[in-house]
C-alpha cells in the first residue's frame, strides 16, 4: 500500500483552477519531486499535503486513509508530518537546540531523551558546535541546516520541502541539494519535495512528478525523462531540445524528407489503435547532444538518419559548442551540442547523424 | 515508527477516515475558535465605532425629550450669522496652518533626508520635542511670548525700537494659524521624509548629468517625487487643525475668534443642547471623511518611485556653505515650535510673576508645591490621566492585536469588516466622537456621564487606528510559515500563537501601547466633553487654569504633565528604538 496518495485532488482559487484533478502515489521512503514552473499548483498541492490548504475535489490518503477531502481536513499538527518552508522559518525567539526539540517536547519525550536525538540530530547536520545560538547569528546554510534537523529529529511520516534552496547562492544551493539527498539515504523517510530547478530535482529524487497549469504531465525517474519525454512540455522543461513537426503515415514517421519507420524511434506512438492508414500530425524530439555533426558523410551510419546541411550560428558555452544548423533543400533547422574541440566555421557544410532511437515521438 | 506520537497521529487519522461519514460534533470541534472570537470582536466594535456614530447622527434629528423627527436641529445650528462665521473660520484657519506647515517642514525633511546639512540630531529632536508638547501647552508658551503687552517678544521690540504696537500679536487669526502650525508641522515632516527617504540618489544623478544643478534637481526631480506625500501632509494638518480644540479655545476665544470646535464646546455650556451640537458636527465629519478619501486616491496613484518602496543606493547631497542656511532654517523652527515656549513655560512655572523674567528673587517652587500638595484636583488629575490612559491603550492594542491577526491571516470570510471598523475612527474627529459618546453613552439606560468607564471608552475608540495600524504591521512581519512550521510539528494554532508568534511580536506592540498611552495622556478635544467633577484628566485641568490665567501654576502644572509624557516617551526610546512615535503609520 501506498504511504501517501492522492486520488483526482483539485484546487480552485475563484476562477482559476490551480490544481487540476492530481493522481500520485509515493511509496515508504521514497523521494518525489514536485517539478514545474512557478504558478503551476506545486506548492498549493505541497500544502494540501500539509493540511494548510483544504481540497476542493478528490482526497489525500496516508497508509491508505483519508486525511484531507473537501470538508472534512486533519489539521497539520495531527497528521505526524514535517515540512520545510521556503523562509526557513527558523524562530528567532529560540535558539537552534530549542528549535530542533520543539517537536520532541511536544511527543512528551523525556527531557533526556529529547537533549540526546537533538544533540545526534545536530551532529547528522553538522551543527552540533552551534546548537547554543540564535538564529539572527547563522548564515542562510546554516539555518537551512537547522530548519532539516528540526524537521527530520521528529522521525516524520512524511517530509515536505517547500522550495528549500531557492534563498541560498548557487555554491550553497549544490551543497545542500546532496545534503538533502544523504539525509534521505540516511533516514529513508518519503520525502515530497517542490521545486522549480530541475537540477535541483534531478539530483535528490527518485522521481519526478512534471508539472504544468494544475496538471501532472509525466512521473519518472529523472533520466527517463530526459531520455523519453513523453510530452511537448516535459520535452521542452526538462533540458533543451529540437521539437520537429513530423507525420505519421503506415508506421513511418516522415518530416523533411527524411522516413524513419516507426518501430526504429526510440519510444513508440502512444495512442495504439490507431488504423493504420489513417496519418496524423506528430513532434519528435531530438535532443541536441544526439545530433552528431561531420565534415564528410559519415561511411557507416549504423542505421542513423544522416543530413546534408550548413552551420547557421554558432555560440561557444565553454564546455561545449551550441550550433544551429540548416539542412540543405529543407527548412530543417537544429540545434547540435558538440564538444569543445569539434569547430566548424558558420557557413561551412556538415553532415547531421541522429539515431533513431534518440528520436521520442511526443504528445 | 514507534513513538506515542505516531500511535496518536494514527489514531486521529483513523478517525477521520471515509470524510463523508464525518459526524456533525466532529466537524463542530473543527471549527476554527477564531469564529467565535471574531463575533465578540464584531460586538465590541459595534459598541465603541458604530453605536457612538450612528446615535450622533439620529440624535441631530430627533426633538429634545419627545425624540420625534425634525430638522430643527439643523436649523438651529445653521441658522445664526455666528455659528456660519465659525465653520468659515475653521476652514480658513485649516488651509493657513497646512501652508504654514508645509512652509516649515518640506525644506526640513529634504535637508535631513538629501542633504549633508550639520545637526541632523537636533532636527530630530526639535521635531519629536514637537510632536510631544501638547498642542494647548504651546499655545500658553506663545501666550507668554507674544501676548500683545507683556509677551516677551513685544516687550523686547517696543524696548528696542520704541514702537507702540506689538511686533507678533499671538491673538489674532494669523497668530493662531502659526501656533497651530508650529504644532502641527511635525506630521508633514514624517510624511515627506519617509517618501524621500525612498527616492533613489540614481534618481537625482539621472537629472545632474543632464546638466540640472543641485537646486533645479530638487524643484524638478526630487520634490515632485514627493508630491503625494507633501499633499497628504496638508491634508492631515488641515484635519487636525479644524479638528483641534485647545489652542483655538485658549487663543481664539479671548481674541473673539468663533471656530466650530469652540462653537460646539458652547453649545455644550449649560442648557447641554447635544441634539444641535451633533447637526453642527456633521460638516467636520464629512470634510474629514472626504479628505483622508482623497489622501488616499493621491498615496495610491502609481508611478511615483516613493510608493514602490524600490531603493537603490542614497548619498547624501553636498551643499557647500549652504547647508548652514539649511541648519539655520531647521533650527529656528526647531527654536520657534520647542526651544521658545518651553524655555518660557518652565520660567514661568518657577517664577513669582513670570513677566519680570530670570531673576534670582523671581524664583520660587510655591507654583509646583501648590499643585502637589494643596490643589485639590491637580494629583487626582494626574493619576486619572494615568490610569485611564493605561486601561484605553491595553485595551486598544488588545482589541487591535486580535483584529489584525484574524484579518492579516484571513481566518474568517468577513474578517476585512472587523478591519474597516477598527479603523474607521481615524476618520471621526476626536470632537466629534466624542459627542457621539456623550449622545450614546451619557444619558439612560446607560447612564455613564462622568465616569472613568466613559473616558477610558472613548480613547479606546479614539486610538483604535493606531494601535491598529501598529498590530497589523506588527502581525505582518511575522512570515505565516513561522506559525505553520509549529503546526506541522505537531501544535495547535493556539499554541502556535502563544509560543511563536507573541513573543516575535511583544517588542513592536509595546510601542504600540506606548504610542497610544501617550497621545491618550494628552488627549483634550474628546475628554473635555465627557469628564465630570471627579474623572478630570490632566489636559482638562490646564484648561480649566488657563481659564483662571493663573499663568504660574497653569506652567507649572504642564511641566508635570510634560513630565509624566517624557517619562513614558523615555521608557518607549529605551525598549522599543528612537523613532518609534516617528513612524508614519
Amino acid at each position: 500500500m501506498a504511504r501517501l496518495s492522492l486520488h483526482k485532488v483539485s484546487k480552485r482559487y475563484g476562477a482559476l483552477t490551480v490544481v487540476d484533478s492530481l493522481d500520485l502515489a509515493l511509496e515508504e521512503g521514497e523521494f518525489v519531486s514536485l517539478l514545474g514552473p512557478s504558478g503551476c499548483g506545486k506548492t498549493t498541492t505541497l500544502r494540501m499535503l500539509a493540511g494548510f490548504v483544504d481540497p476542493d475535489a478528490g482526497s489525500i490518503a496516508l497508509d491508505g486513509q483519508v486525511i484531507s477531502a473537501p470538508g472534512s481536513v486533519l489539521p497539520p499538527e495531527r497528521r505526524g508530518m514535517s515540512m520545510i518552508f521556503q523562509s526557513y522559518a527558523i524562530w528567532p525567539n529560540m535558539t537552534v537546540a530549542e528549535n530542533v526539540a520543539f517537536g520532541l517536547k511536544l511527543r512528551k519525550l523525556s527531557a533526556e531523551e529529547t537533549r540526546r536525538r537533538v544533540g545526534e540530530i545536530l551532529e547528522v547536520v553538522q551543527m552540533g558546535a552551534l546548537a547554543g545560538r540564535y538564529p539572527s547569528e547563522l548564515s542562510g546554510g546554516q539555518q537551512q541546516r537547522v530548519a532539516l534537523a528540526r524537521a527530520i529529529v521528529v522521525k516524520p511520516r512524511v517530509l515536505l520541502l517547500d522550495e528549500p534552496l531557492s534563498n541560498l547562492d548557487a555554491n550553497l544551493r549544490e551543497e545542500m541539494r546532496f545534503e538533502i539527498r544523504r539525509l534521505h539515504d540516511e533516514f529513508r523517510i518519503t520525502t515530497v519535495y517542490v521545486t522549480h530547478d530541475q537540477a535541483e530535482a534531478m539530483a535528490t529524487s527518485d522521481r519526478i512528478a512534471v508539472m504544468n497549469a494544475g496538471r501532472i504531465e509525466q512521473v519518472d525517474a529523472p533520466h527517463l525523462l530526459y531520455t523519453r519525454p513523453r510530452t511537448r512540455f516535459v520535452a521542452g522543461f526538462i533540458g533543451r531540445t529540437n521539437l520537429i513537426e513530423a507525420e505519421l503515415r503506415d508506421n513511418t514517421v516522415g518530416f523533411d524528407g527524411v522516413a524513419v519507420p516507426a518501430d526504429a524511434l526510440g519510444a513508440q506512438p502512444s495512442q495504439g489503435a490507431q488504423p493504420s492508414d489513417a496519418h496524423r500530425a506528430v513532434l519528435i524530439s531530438i535532443r541536441p547532444q544526439s545530433v552528431m555533426l561531420h565534415r564528410a558523410p559519415p561511411a557507416v551510419a549504423n542505421g542513423s538518419v544522416v543530413v546534408p546541411g550548413r552551420i547557421s550560428q554558432r555560440v561557444f558555452l565553454g564546455e561545449s559548442w551550441d550550433y544551429v544548423v540548416s539542412g540543405e533543400a529543407t527548412g530543417l533547422k537544429l540545434r547540435a551540442a558538440a564538444p569543445a574541440s569539434d569547430v566548424h566555421e558558420v557557413g561551412t557544410q556538415v553532415w547531421m547523424a541522429v539515431d533513431p532511437r534518440h528520436m521520442v515521438i511526443v504528445d | 515508527m514507534t513513538s506515542s506520537a505516531s500511535e496518536a497521529a494514527a489514531s486521529a487519522v483513523a478517525a477521520t477516515a471515509l470524510p463523508r461519514r464525518v459526524p456533525w460534533h466532529t466537524r463542530l470541534a473543527r471549527i476554527e475558535p477564531a469564529s467565535l472570537v471574531w463575533l465578540l470582536l464584531a460586538l465590541v466594535l459595534l459598541l465603541l465605532v458604530a453605536a457612538p456614530l450612528g446615535k450622533l447622527f439620529l440624535v441631530s434629528f430627533e426633538e429634545r425629550g419627545t425624540g420625534a423627527f425634525t430638522l430643527a436641529n439643523y436649523a438651529a445650528a445653521y441658522g445664526r450669522q455666528r455659528y456660519l462665521d465659525a465653520l468659515f473660520n475653521s476652514l480658513r484657519l485649516g488651509l493657513t496652518s497646512a501652508t504654514i506647515a508645509v512652509v516649515l517642514a518640506v525644506p526640513m525633511a529634504w535637508a535631513v533626508s538629501r542633504t549633508d546639512m550639520p545637526g541632523k540630531g537636533l532636527t530630530w529632536a526639535a521635531v519629536l520635542g514637537a510632536f510631544v508638547l501638547p498642542p494647548y501647552l504651546g499655545a500658553v508658551g506663545w501666550i507668554l511670548l507674544a501676548g500683545p503687552n507683556s509677551g516677551f517678544i513685544n516687550v523686547a521690540w517696543r524696548s528696542l525700537t520704541g514702537a507702540t504696537a506689538p511686533l507678533f500679536n499671538v491673538y489674532s487669526f494669523n497668530g493662531l494659524a502659526m501656533v497651530i502650525a508650529l504644532t502641527a508641522f511635525p506630521l508633514v515632516f514624517i510624511f515627506v521624509k519617509s517618501a524621500l527617504d525612498l527616492v533613489s540618489s540614481e534618481m537625482e544623478d539621472a537629472a545632474n548629468i543632464l546638466g540640472a544643478g543641485t537646486w533645479t534637481t530638487m524643484r524638478k526631480v526630487s520634490l515632485p517625487l514627493v508630491w503625494p506625500a507633501i499633499i497628504g501632509g496638508f491634508i492631515i494638518v488641515f484635519l487636525e487643525s479644524i479638528a483641534l480644540f485647545g489652542t483655538p479655545a485658549i487663543i481664539g476665544i479671548p481674541a473673539r475668534i468663533n471656530v466650530v470646535t469652540t462653537q460646539l464646546w458652547q453649545f455644550f455650556e449649560y442648557p447641554v443642547r447635544v441634539e444641535v451640537a451633533a447637526a453642527y458636527a456633521m460638516p467636520l465629519l464629512l470634510i474629514t471623511v472626504a479628505m483622508i478619501g482623497v489622501q488616499k486616491l493621491l498615496l495610491a496613484r502609481k508611478g511615483f518611485v516613493s510608493q514602490t518602496g524600490k531603493g537603490g543606493e542614497r548619498r547624501p547631497i553636498k551643499l557647500g556653505p549652504f547647508r548652514w542656511v539649511m541648519f539655520a532654517w531647521c533650527a529656528g523652527v526647531g527654536l520657534l515650535a520647542v526651544g521658545l515656549p518651553l524655555s518660557v513655560l518652565l520660567q514661568a512655572s518657577f517664577a513669582k510673576a513670570w513677566g519680570r523674567g530670570l531673576a534670582f528673587d523671581n524664583l520660587t517652587l510655591r507654583n509646583y508645591r501648590l499643585l502637589i500638595f494643596e490643589h485639590e484636583m491637580a494629583m487626582t488629575s494626574i493619576w486619572n490621566t494615568v490610569w485611564f490612559s493605561a486601561v484605553a491603550a491595553t485595551a486598544a492594542v488588545a482589541i487591535a492585536l486580535l483584529v489584525a491577526y484574524i484579518v492579516t491571516r484571513r481566518l474568517v470570510p468577513m474578517g476585512d469588516v472587523l478591519g474597516f471598523m477598527a479603523m474607521a475612527p481615524f476618520v471621526i474627529p476626536g470632537i466629534v466622537m466624542a459627542i457621539g459618546f456623550y449622545a450614546a453613552y451619557a444619558g439612560p439606560p446607560l447612564s455613564l456621564y462622568g465616569t472613568a468607564l466613559l473616558i477610558i471608552l472613548a480613547f479606546t475608540a479614539r486610538f483604535l487606528p493606531i494601535a491598529y495600524a501598529n498590530a497589523g504591521a506588527a502581525i505582518r512581519a511575522v512570515h505565516p510559515e513561522m506559525e505553520e512550521a509549529a503546526r506541522i510539528l505537531g501544535s495547535g494554532r493556539l499554541r502556535a500563537i502563544s509560543v511563536i508568534t507573541a513573543p516575535l511580536v511583544k517588542k513592536a506592540l509595546l510601542g504600540g501601547w506606548l504610542l497610544v498611552f501617550i497621545v491618550a495622556s494628552r488627549e483634550l478635544s474628546a475628554a473635555i466633553f465627557l469628564v465630570g467633577p471627579r474623572t478630570r484628566t490632566m489636559s482638562v485641568l490646564l484648561y480649566d487654569l488657563s481659564e483662571a490665567g493663573n499663568f504660574e501654576v497653569l506652567a507649572a502644572f504642564g511641566g508635570l504633565l510634560l513630565l509624566v509624557t517624557m517619562v513614558f516617551v523615555v521608557i518607549g526610546m529605551k525598549l522599543v528604538g528612537r523613532d518609534f512615535m516617528l513612524r508614519r503609520t
